[in-house]
């Protein structure tokens, strides 16, 4: 199974869309945001399994953890609980591993993605001044003060974004589907190329602007090769994750402020609750585009393009594992070599002076991504069919629960072969879409200049984002995340420009504490 | 200087809990989460309290009125908090992991002092935040207050009384949940009553029409008396006593330790 193998190089030239540059701009979030809106992958889903601390600290279960873990290698996500399995307890137990840590996890981004935003809406005029000309999205704007006529071109401009939305996630569900992965690649390239290029360029020129500090070319352009290169290569290749992390932050805040810049003022606050009635159908529907891919990619067994999804650790598939098993690889030869290692074709190749040099693949064959997921997930597929071919002795088929010194140091040296079972793998992810359209919403409210408003929608969608993932916990289902947030920060918006700000105005002119 | 008169006063304002927020709160996520959540619920008070104001119109320039309301909501939000995070302790018990193999209950659950001390804080950063951050985005513009014959001290008064209310936020919940679980109730009373007499006593801040110099130092000195009484009794509730002092200025391993 997962034979993706006809999927080579990342690195193809990818031609697959000839836009201009606004509109492909925005092609480079309509992959992203539709497909990421709100896929918060159950660990089943893509990621992994119980985590490891779980079945420690609950020792008596250790052994209903370590099955749960099997299973879950098994890709059987949807019958999740066995039927030798003993007890709802265990269930319940579960349920909340989803710990506070991983709200943590995505808490910290999403706020550094509005911080990003807010902060440049409020110190650089540029984002907030109206444009010249907006998103070809969005053909009705005209300046009227007449209510009604708003009303209706900003919802028209809505539902055309919507439909360029669905359109463009079809398409995307469609090569997804056909397995067009060189295509759906180098889509992805050429969108993330702009964002990291083009549109990181026009900011670094409003920001030094704004602060009136010039700057030579040349000194730009190196600048902005070493950002942009730096970047392709974290996104679509390898790099350390918190790279990634960050790059994916910062396209994530050059969209939400490309949305704030080119969109109609009252055009944005339609999309925005649009957004939330499409992400509760993409994701929760039968048919439901997002939910399609997603079950998609589950049955493949493969993850979900890096480009388009924040996660929260190592992408499985994602090169960062492949780095850590570098250093971990370097540690132990500077060590000595006094672990034995298993004899396998691959690992004996690994332990390697020169593939040591390279990055740490044990088959270097593998130089694209996907033909190292491909690999990885087979032999993951593999051993998961095994652990379920004899169940008696699954716990004993590889299960470092607790692994001696040495034990884990060659987990971690054959890190490709069994991926499942590394610690740090497990971890929610929230797609790009997402970061998008807080960012959008947090940003649009600091454009008026209260800063309470923005508090508020700050804090009200970290609550949305926390029912989200409690919501997660008890269905783990992928789920949308937009609407709870959104509709949330929507609600506290009107409510603190209408009703509160006046009263926090008067209070704090006055010096009146409450 | 504009800039300067923006740092100092952030820091003065926003300096201890930064400080506080950062050694208690920013290593456990569980905190974090509850932090986020009580400041959640006072925003809904506020809303509520806000909600009022505006729609009694006839009332609208009389501060007083929207102030005693508002007082009383909050602290109608501070125990619904106190009942929702007492209905989920079970559920925190499993989100906050702990490492070790023993099903030991975390410690943030077994000391009810943490959440209530977390939860105070939650309530009082969001609210120092809400009522100064305006003034603060003010503060760093080009211009300065002054010059029309307002008060030189505005900035620095209202610097101070946010970080009067921070704490007083915080202590006040301490005491409260304290007063809920032993169910000393006049305590309760005690805390509505001290938020009530410290909230009024701003209102001699506001400039009338026969009263044209605000009377800072009446505000501002009962305004500290009371969190120093209230940071007293929130210490001794939380089981701290002379010995505690000690204990704490003396080195040795642990120390940080809060139990």
């Amino acid at each position: 199974m997962s034979g993706n193998t006809e999927s080579s190089s990342s690195g193809g030239s990818g031609t697959p869309t000839e836009r201009t540059g606004l509109m492909s701009s925005s092609s480079s979030t309509r992959p992203a945001n539709p497909e990421a809106t709100g896929i918060f992958n159950n660990s089943s889903a893509v990621g992994n399994s119980a985590p490891l601390s779980e079945s420690r600290q609950l020792d008596n279960r250790a052994e209903n953890g370590r099955y749960r873990r099997q299973t879950d290698n098994t890709n059987e996500n949807s019958s999740r609980p066995s039927p030798q399995n003993s007890g709802g307890d265990d269930e319940e137990e579960e349920t909340f591993m989803y710990g506070a840590n991983n709200v943590i996890m995505l808490f910290v981004p999403v706020t550094l993605c509005m911080a990003v935003v807010v902060a440049t809406i409020s110190s650089v005029t540029f984002y907030s001044a109206k444009p010249d000309s907006y998103l070809i999205y969005t053909p009705f704007h005209d300046q009227t003060d007449n209510t009604g006529t708003k009303l209706w071109q900003s919802f028209a401009n809505a539902f055309i974004l919507l439909g360029v939305i669905c359109v463009l996630t079809i398409v995307l569900l469609l090569l997804y589907k056909f397995r067009c992965y060189k295509v759906i690649h180098g889509w992805l390239i050429v969108s993330s190329l702009m964002l990291l290029f083009l549109f990181s360029y026009i900011y670094l020129g409003e920001v030094l602007r704004a602060y009136n500090v010039p700057m030579d070319y040349v000194t730009v352009i190196i600048l902005m090769w070493n950002f942009g290169v730096v970047g392709m290569v974290c996104i679509h290749w390898k790099g350390p994750l918190i790279l990634q992390q960050a790059y994916l932050i910062m396209i994530s805040a050059l969209m939400a402020l490309i949305f704030i810049k080119y969109l109609p003022d009252w055009t944005t606050w339609v999309v925005l609750g649009v957004m939330v009635v499409w992400d509760l159908v993409a994701v929760l529907c039968p048919k439901g585009p997002l939910r399609v891919l997603v079950e998609t990619a589950q049955e493949r067994n493969e993850p979900i393009f890096p480009a388009l999804i924040y996660s929260s650790t190592m992408m499985w598939s994602s090169i960062g594992m492949a780095d850590e098993d570098h250093s971990k690889k370097n540690r132990k030869k500077s060590e000595s070599s006094n672990v034995t290692e298993e004899t396998g074709a691959s690992e004996s190749v690994g332990g390697n002076d020169e593939d040591d040099q390279e990055g740490g693949f044990p088959d270097h064959v593998a130089t694209s991504r996907s033909v190292m997921t491909s690999s990885t997930e087979s032999t993951r597929a593999r051993s998961a069919v095994h652990a379920l071919g004899n169940q008696n002795n699954f716990t004993t088929v590889s299960d470092p629960d607790r692994p001696t010194n040495a034990e884990q140091r060659q987990n971690q040296q054959n890190g490709s072969q069994n991926p499942a079972q590394d610690d740090e793998e497990r971890g929610v992810k929230l797609g790009l879409g997402d970061f998008i359209f807080y960012g959008v919403l947090v940003g649009k409210a600091s454009s008026n200049g209260d800063w309470n408003t923005t508090l508020a929608c700050f804090v009200a969608i970290l609550i949305g984002l926390c029912f989200t993932l409690l919501l997660l916990a008890i269905f783990k289902k992928a789920l949308p995340a937009l609407p709870i947030s959104i509709t949330f920060g929507l609600v506290f918006n009107f409510a603190t420009s209408a009703l509160v700000r006046p009263f926090m105005d008067s209070l704090a002119s006055e010096q009146v504490y409450i | 200087m504009t800039l300067m008169e923006f740092f100092g006063c952030a820091f003065i304002s926003f300096g201890l809990p930064l400080a506080m927020f950062i050694f208690t709160i920013a290593q456990d996520p569980l905190r974090i989460i509850v932090l986020i959540a009580s400041g959640f619920f006072w925003l809904l008070s506020l809303l509520l309290s806000s909600i009022l104001w505006y729609a009694v119109v006839p009332l609208r320039n009389q501060l007083a009125f929207g102030l005693v309301f508002s007082v009383f909501f909050q602290e109608l939000f501070r125990f619904l908090f106190y009942k929702l995070l007492r209905r989920a302790d079970e559920g925190l018990k499993k989100v906050s992991q702990v490492s070790g193999d023993e099903n030991i209950t975390p410690k943030d659950i077994n000391n009810k002092h943490i959440m209530a001390y977390v939860s105070g804080f939650g309530y009082g950063v969001l609210s120092g935040a809400f009522s100064i951050v305006n003034v603060l985005a003010d503060m760093a513009g080009p211009g300065t207050i002054g010059i029309l014959g307002d008060s030189q001290y505005f900035f620095l008064t209202t610097a101070f009384l946010t970080l009067c209310f921070i704490m007083l936020h915080t202590f006040w919940g301490v005491i409260f949940f304290n007063a809920l679980d032993t169910k000393r109730y006049y305590l309760v009373a005690g805390v509505v009553l001290s938020h009530l007499l410290v909230s009024c006593l701003t209102l001699l801040n506001q400039r009338t029409a026969e009263r044209h110099e605000s009377l800072y130092l009446a505000s501002l000195i009962p305004a500290y008396v009371v969190m120093i009484i209230a940071a007293f009794w929130a210490f001794i509730t939380a089981g701290g006593s002379l010995q505690n002092i000690k204990i704490a200025f003396t080195c040795r391993k642990g120390r940080y330790e809060m139990d």
